[in-house]
Formats: C-alpha cells, sequence, structure tokens
C-alpha cells in the first residue's frame, strides 16, 4: 500500500512536471511572426524557380509572394535557414541556389576557371623565359622620354625619340625666330 | 503596300550583300579593280537601302499599322510619339533591323575612305563585312520579319505572316499592346543603340584584320587604319554598359546596378576583349610585338559580339530546349561557328609571319605588364563565359539547370580586378622595353607612400572590412600615380620651355592626347571603383510594412511614411504614388515619391524608386508593390548604398577621357608630345 502512494506521488509529480512543460513547449514554436527583413535575408540567397535570374526577394510575381510567406511560416515553426534552403532545393531542384551545389558535374564550375588562370600564368611565364633567351639585340638605355614613364626601346621607340629631340630643336628655334 | 514594300527592300539589300561578297571575291582572285569597284558601290547602296526600310518600319510605327505583328507587338494608340520611334529597336525583329542598318552605315563609311595606298585590303574588308551584314538581312527576312501582318486562319487562330496562308484573311486589331514599360526609360532608349554602335563598330578592325590576314600584310596597318574604329566601338560598348547599369538601378527597383546577369555578361565579354586588345596594339604599334595576340583578340571579340547576340537572341538562356526549338538560335549558332573556324584556320595559316619583329626583355617592362593586363582580362572572359555556359552543359548533361549567380563571379572576379587596379597603377611608371625590378622601384616608392597611408587613416575612421582596405588603397594608388605622371610631365615642360604650371599642363596634355587621355580613362575607372566598392561592400536594406506616420530607419536616417495616392495617367497607366519624410539626426532632409505604374492595356507594372542622392550615399525607397499596398499601410523596402553616385560621376569622367585620348592629333603635335 505505502508503496503504491510513493508510485502514486511519484506519477502525480511526473505527470504535473510534463504538464506544465506543454505550454512551455507550445510557446517555443508559436515564435513571433517573422520580419521582412528576417525573410529577405534567406529570400535573397534563393532564386526565383520560376523567373530567370531573379531572387526571391524581389521577385514581383504572385508565386514568389507565396514562397516568401512560406519562408515565413518555416521560419515561424523553428526552422532553420539550412532547412528551408533545402526543402526548396528537394522542391524545385539546385537552380533556386544562387550557385550550383558542390557536387558531381557541379564542381566543373568551380574547377575550370582557376585552371585556365593557372594555364594562361603558366604560358605566360614560359613565354617570357623563351622570349629573354631568344633576345639577342642590345637595347639601349631609356632615353629622355623614360621621365614620362615611358623609356625608349630599339627600332621604333628610338626613332621616336630622335624625332622628339628634332621636333624639340625646331620648337627651340621657332620660338628664337619669334 | 508599305508593308510589302519595306520587306522587298530588305531582300534587295540582302542580294545586293550577297553580290559585293561575290563580287569582291571574285574581283581580288582576278585581279579586277572593276568587279571590287562594283562590290564597294553595291556595300555602299546597302546604306541608304536599309534606311529606306527602317523609316517606312518608322512610319508604320507612328502611324499606328497595327495590322503588322510588330507594330502591335510594340506600340499602342496612347504611347508618346517618341516612344513609337524609339519601338523601332523595342522588340527582336526591330533590334535586328537596327543592328542591319548600323552594320550598312559603318561598312559604307569604311569603304568611302581612299583606298590607294591600302587597296589589296579593300576586297576583304568588304567580303567580312557584307557577310555579316548578310547574315543579320537573313535572319529579317526568314525569321524576324517586322513587316509581317496579322492573319486569322480558318480554325480561328490569329499568325504572323508576310503572305496570306491559304484560307486566311488579314486582321486589323484597333489597339497595340505597347511597348513593355520597362523599355520606355531614357536609359534603355539609348541603352541598345550605345551597345548595338559598340557592337557593330568592332566589326570593322576584324574587317581589316582577317583582310590582313587573306593578303599577308603582317604589319601593323590594319590597326592604324583601324585604331579610330577600335576607340569608337570601345566608348560605345562602354557606355551601352553604363547607360544598362543606370537603367536597371533606376527601373528594375531592387536597389542595384548589375546583377551578373547572362545578358549583362553577354555585353560585358565583347567589352573585355575589346579593352584588352586596346591595350595590346599600342605595343604592336610601339615594339612590332603581339601581331599573333592581337588577331586572336579581334578575332575572339568579333566572335562575342555575334555570342552576345545570339544569346539574347536565340532563347537559349531561358533553356537549351528553347535554343533547339527557336529559329535563329541553330543560325546563329552555325553563323559563329563558320566565322570562328574560318578565321582562327586563317591566323594558323599565317602564324609564322606574324613573328614578333623584337622580343621582350624584361618582366618588368612595359609591355610585360599590358601582357599580364590581358591576362588578367582573359581570365575575367573565361569566368564570365564559364558562368554563362555552365548552366547549358549541365542541362544538356544531368537534364537539370543550375544557377550561376552574383556569388561566383564576385568571389572569382574580385581579385582578378583587384589585380587590374594595381596593374594601372604600376604600368604607367614602367619604360617599353628593359626595365628592371630596381628602375620599377624607383619610379613606384613616391606615389606609394601617400597609398600606403590610406589604409590607415580609413582603419582609424572606423572601416575594417579588409576588401575594402585593399580597395580604398589600390583606388588610391592609381589615382597618386596619375596625378603624379601628370605632375611630372608638366614640371619637365616647365623646365624645358619656361612656362608657367596651366600652360605646360595644357600643351602637355594636348600633344600627347592619347596617353594623357588614357590616364584620365584611368582616372575615371578608379572613380567609378569608389562608388563599386561603396555599394558592393557597404549596401544595407530594410523593409517594413508602415501605416501613416510611422517610421522606418536605416543607417541614421529615419523615414515617416506621409500619404499614398493613385491616379490615372494620360498615357494610359494608373499610378500609386507615396511619399515619405526623410530625416537625419531629427532634421527634415527632403520627401522621396516612390510608386508603381501599372500599365493596364499590357497588364504590365513598373517600379520606380524615390531616391535622394548626394555624393556619400544614396537613399532608394521602394514601394513594394507585389506586397498589399493601401493608403492605411504601405509596405516599403529601403536600400542605403553609400558612394554609389561615383560610378555616375566615373562614367561622365571616362566620356570626357575618351575625347582628350581620340581629338585628333597633328602629326607634328604627335612628334613634340613624345618629348
Amino acid at each position: 500500500m505505502k508503496t503504491r502512494i510513493i508510485f502514486l506521488i511519484t506519477y502525480s509529480f511526473l505527470f504535473f512536471f510534463i504538464a506544465s512543460l506543454i505550454p512551455v513547449v507550445v510557446v517555443a514554436a508559436q515564435q513571433p511572426t517573422p520580419s521582412d527583413d528576417e525573410v529577405n535575408a534567406i529570400a535573397r540567397q534563393l532564386y526565383c524557380p520560376v523567373c530567370e535570374n531573379t531572387p526571391l526577394d524581389v521577385c514581383p510575381t504572385t508565386a514568389c509572394h507565396q514562397w516568401r510567406e512560406l519562408i515565413r511560416q518555416m521560419l515561424s515553426e523553428g526552422k532553420s535557414e539550412t532547412d528551408i534552403k533545402q526543402y526548396f532545393v528537394d522542391y524545385y531542384g539546385a537552380r533556386v541556389l544562387a550557385e550550383p551545389p558542390r557536387t558531381g558535374i557541379n564542381w566543373l564550375v568551380y574547377v575550370v576557371p582557376p585552371a585556365a588562370f593557372l594555364a594562361g600564368v603558366y604560358l605566360l611565364f614560359r613565354a617570357f623565359t623563351t622570349w629573354k633567351r631568344q633576345a639577342k639585340e642590345p637595347i639601349k638605355p631609356a632615353g629622355q622620354s623614360s621621365s614620362l614613364g615611358s623609356g625608349t626601346e630599339p627600332g621604333k621607340d628610338s626613332n621616336i625619340a630622335a624625332d622628339a629631340d628634332y621636333a624639340s630643336r625646331f620648337e627651340e628655334e621657332l620660338r628664337k625666330r619669334q | 503596300m508599305l508593308a510589302q514594300f519595306g520587306f522587298g527592300v530588305f531582300v534587295l539589300t540582302f542580294i545586293l550583300a550577297l553580290f559585293s561578297v561575290g563580287a569582291a571575291v571574285f574581283g581580288y582572285f582576278d585581279k579586277s579593280d572593276r568587279w571590287v569597284e562594283a562590290a564597294r558601290r553595291a556595300m555602299q547602296l546597302t546604306f541608304p537601302l536599309i534606311t529606306l526600310a527602317s523609316l517606312t518600319l518608322a512610319y508604320l510605327l507612328v502611324t499606328g499599322h497595327y495590322e503588322l505583328q510588330y507594330v502591335y507587338s510594340v506600340t499602342s494608340n496612347d504611347m508618346p510619339f517618341y516612344l513609337k520611334i524609339t519601338a523601332l529597336w523595342g522588340g527582336q525583329a526591330g533590334s535586328l533591323v537596327l543592328w542591319s542598318w548600323l552594320m550598312s552605315a559603318f561598312a559604307s563609311a569604311v569603304t568611302l575612305r581612299k583606298w590607294e595606298r591600302d587597296r589589296e585590303l579593300l576586297p576583304w574588308v568588304i567580303v567580312v563585312t557584307s557577310v555579316t551584314l548578310a547574315f543579320f538581312l537573313s535572319l529579317t527576312i526568314l525569321y524576324e520579319n517586322p513587316f509581317a501582318r496579322w492573319w486569322q486562319t480558318t480554325g480561328g487562330d490569329f499568325v504572323p505572316h508576310m503572305f496570306a496562308p491559304a484560307g486566311a484573311f488579314p486582321v486589323t486589331p484597333a489597339d497595340g499592346q505597347g511597348l513593355n514599360p520597362l523599355l520606355r526609360h531614357p536609359g534603355m532608349i539609348i541603352h541598345p543603340p550605345m551597345l548595338y554602335l559598340g557592337f557593330v563598330a568592332f566589326v570593322i578592325p576584324y574587317a581589316f584584320a582577317i583582310a590582313a590576314l587573306v593578303t599577308g600584310r603582317s604589319d601593323d596597318r590594319w590597326i592604324r587604319l583601324t585604331r579610330r574604329w577600335t576607340l569608337v566601338a570601345w566608348l560605345f560598348l562602354s557606355l551601352g554598359l553604363v547607360l544598362g547599369m543606370r537603367w536597371a538601378y533606376d527601373v528594375l527597383g531592387w536597389g542595384g546596378y548589375w546583377a551578373w546577369d547572362p545578358v549583362e555578361i553577354s555585353a560585358l565579354m565583347p567589352w573585355l576583349t575589346g579593352t584588352a586588345f586596346l591595350h595590346s596594339v599600342m605595343i604592336q604599334e610601339k615594339r612590332g610585338m603581339f601581331k599573333q595576340w592581337n588577331m586572336l583578340l579581334i578575332i575572339l571579340t568579333y566572335a562575342l559580339v555575334i555570342f552576345g547576340t545570339f544569346l539574347t537572341r536565340s532563347g537559349v538562356l531561358s533553356s537549351v530546349h528553347a535554343f533547339a526549338q527557336s529559329a535563329i538560335g541553330p543560325m546563329f549558332f552555325a553563323f559563329i561557328g563558320i566565322t570562328f573556324v574560318i578565321s582562327i584556320a586563317l591566323l594558323i595559316y599565317r602564324w609564322k609571319d606574324l613573328r614578333a619583329e623584337v622580343e621582350m626583355t624584361s618582366m618588368f617592362s612595359r609591355e610585360a605588364l599590358f601582357l599580364l593586363n590581358n591576362l588578367l582580362f582573359m581570365g575575367i572572359l573565361i569566368v564570365c563565359f564559364w558562368g554563362v555556359i555552365f548552366p547549358l552543359i549541365s542541362e544538356l548533361v544531368t537534364g537539370q539547370k543550375v544557377t550561376v549567380g552574383p556569388p561566383f563571379y564576385l568571389r572569382a572576379n574580385g581579385p582578378l580586378f583587384g589585380a587590374l587596379l594595381a596593374l594601372m597603377g604600376i604600368a604607367p611608371l614602367s619604360a617599353w622595353g628593359r626595365s628592371t625590378f630596381k628602375t620599377l622601384g624607383r619610379a613606384l616608392w613616391k606615389p606609394s607612400i601617400p597609398s600606403a597611408i590610406v589604409p590607415v587613416v580609413l582603419a582609424i575612421l572606423g572601416v575594417h572590412n579588409w576588401i575594402a582596405l585593399v580597395g580604398f588603397t589600390l583606388v588610391a594608388f592609381v589615382i597618386f600615380v596619375t596625378l603624379f605622371e601628370f605632375w611630372r610631365g608638366v614640371r619637365s615642360r616647365q623646365k624645358k620651355n619656361d612656362e608657367n604650371f596651366l600652360v605646360s599642363f595644357w600643351q602637355l596634355a594636348g600633344r600627347n592626347r592619347r596617353r594623357y587621355g588614357g590616364y584620365l580613362i584611368h582616372l575615371s575607372m578608379v572613380v567609378m571603383a569608389i562608388g563599386i566598392l561603396g555599394i558592393e561592400l557597404y549596401q544595407t536594406t530594410t523593409q517594413k510594412t508602415l501605416a501613416v506616420g510611422e517610421d522606418i530607419q536605416i543607417a541614421g536616417y529615419t523615414l515617416r511614411y506621409d500619404s499614398l495616392a493613385q491616379f490615372p495617367y494620360t498615357d494610359g497607366r494608373i499610378v500609386t504614388r507615396a511619399a515619405l519624410s526623410v530625416y537625419r539626426g531629427g532634421k527634415f532632409l527632403s520627401n522621396l515619391y516612390p510608386r508603381y505604374d501599372y500599365y493596364t492595356a499590357s497588364g504590365q507594372p513598373m517600379t520606380i524608386a524615390g531616391v535622394r542622392s548626394t555624393l556619400a550615399d544614396d537613399l532608394y525607397v521602394v514601394l513594394v508593390n507585389w506586397e498589399n499596398v493601401s493608403a492605411a499601410q504601405a509596405p516599403f523596402k529601403v536600400y542605403h548604398n553609400p558612394l554609389v553616385n561615383w560610378l555616375w560621376i566615373g562614367s561622365l569622367m571616362f566620356i570626357f577621357g575618351f575625347l582628350v585620348a581620340a581629338w585628333p592629333q597633328r602629326e607634328e603635335e604627335t612628334r613634340q608630345g613624345n618629348t
């Protein structure tokens, strides 16, 4: 009998304890309505599944309005940003993300540009070293025009420098005549 | 009747363009000047003919001939006169007409010059321009005919056709749909012609390059002949891009100017290769180097010009399946492929003839830095090209579409643009030919000192974003280098000629316009970079639904919602306009009137932001028309865009710099300028 009373008291306590927790859980689940800024913070990372290249936060279509409301509802249900994004990917495909997910063939989008650029750097470096080896003609030192940031070089610019000297003397002579 | 006339003129022009190609080729191989002359005259005749056809179309647009499908789709009774004129390029068919008209104008202009010295180039310049023209005319005649009219079939369907389908009878609607509201903005009215001017003008240097390849002219004559064309093409393409940015900022209502949208990128790509070309040809002119590379760049630019038009016109961006179903998509694809393969084959054939006259001797010479600049432009091009076509590849291979959006482009291109900024500062201080690390370092240290102070000052002022610190330091570096270059030049002249500062400055810039115009363009670019860094790194936004009298805060500003008004406008739109008061620190600053216009005929809305612009920032308010708007409460989205105005100021400076660089210079002045 005594044991029964102890069990009854223990169960009663447990019942009241669990019952007292219920309102807390309900309150936790019913968070205040998320603000427009909170909704947009996620919406701007998603792309309208209907329109071309339009982020969800600025898309004016009715469908996108409903999707933003869906984000608001999911936020109020306590869903995380990752959950919400995954929900949209599951329903509408990877195109709703601003970038392709890093899986399978999509890796190409991230690998090809740096690989191509590095190949360009390598080719350029190789070309430089080849050119340096092949360069045989002695180069004249920078002339007067180097003071303006463009030195002279053999061939074309040495002519320009000579022309410049001539023009300078010519101008001087003209000034004296005046 | 007028429609048939216009169409007939297009067909005649197409035949003339084909004749021009045939006569030029025959004249070249037969060494017959008469045939080449016939080709030239045929080419020149295309311009007045397309002008006539375009004027016919303009007349039909202005007078509301809605029986024509094109007129019906881009005009309406309530549209003002000027918009009916701009509707000429407001739709696909009309924009292709504009392409052809500009192509014939430029080709005619280029064939009007005296050709004595370069007679052997003429037939092939005619061939390239005429083939391009014939291609665009064929699109107009076969697929995008602006003169097609409405017919009602026996099944009750309305179909556009040039000639009556069996059993169909003509239909004339009382009114048209009107021009897309988004295209009624001044920026969008000028933007397409500017872009097309840039696109088409790049065909001219390409035509000369191909002519040089075919005829085996390995000198830089083709570059000198087309220098001004290249500059004009680059100016218009740049202006087209900037106007597009301004249009997006004013009309699209998302608070930004560039969304890395494939359509935007398709216009940026030829600009990238064109800019690389513009720098690279200087090395060929000065040093006789990079002849093969310059050929490749102009071939790429031409291919990207056509590719850009293909991307925006073929429907391929919405889906590869739409491309397969579109009539003009495969035509474009074939044309790009054929012209590219032929061009590359010619380049390979002449590869050995185009070897450099001198070899590069230093990795720190100006030509080496220019080559590095080219590599960076190519890097950005690869990122852009790959980002645009990858969704198509993904759809083809996996059947799944993906989006390659701004985060990808910003992450990949950001460092490359930063490196370009750094080069813009370093390259002007390097010398042609032999320049060592030591000599370059000696030239760099003076402008580097004030630049090094900039991040310290910014950090003290509270800027802690490392990208901003690096970016603004590079901007300051380029500004100091450019000013230092001007100062050195002026001082040098002052010492030599005993002039006062202003006279020296004027003479210096006036006598070497290309160099100092180029420096001004560099300055304009860094001023634009200030705006880009400001908005990209520090833009903030907030959205809130306000009852009348309530306010919203952002970046120290308070915006109070005062009232809402709705009224019809004379051109058939219903305007919904909110009034807000802007305060800062309790002090009233101004009123803002964001609105959205609803075009009843087409059922399309347009959002016009209310913007308060200063040199420090823009306060950009959108009445969020996709949420519930009422007089009692309305949703507003507010953007705070720091420094964005410098982007537009930089573009104005760019025009000035261009005018200085491209202004015709007398021979003796050119020589003097090098002193």
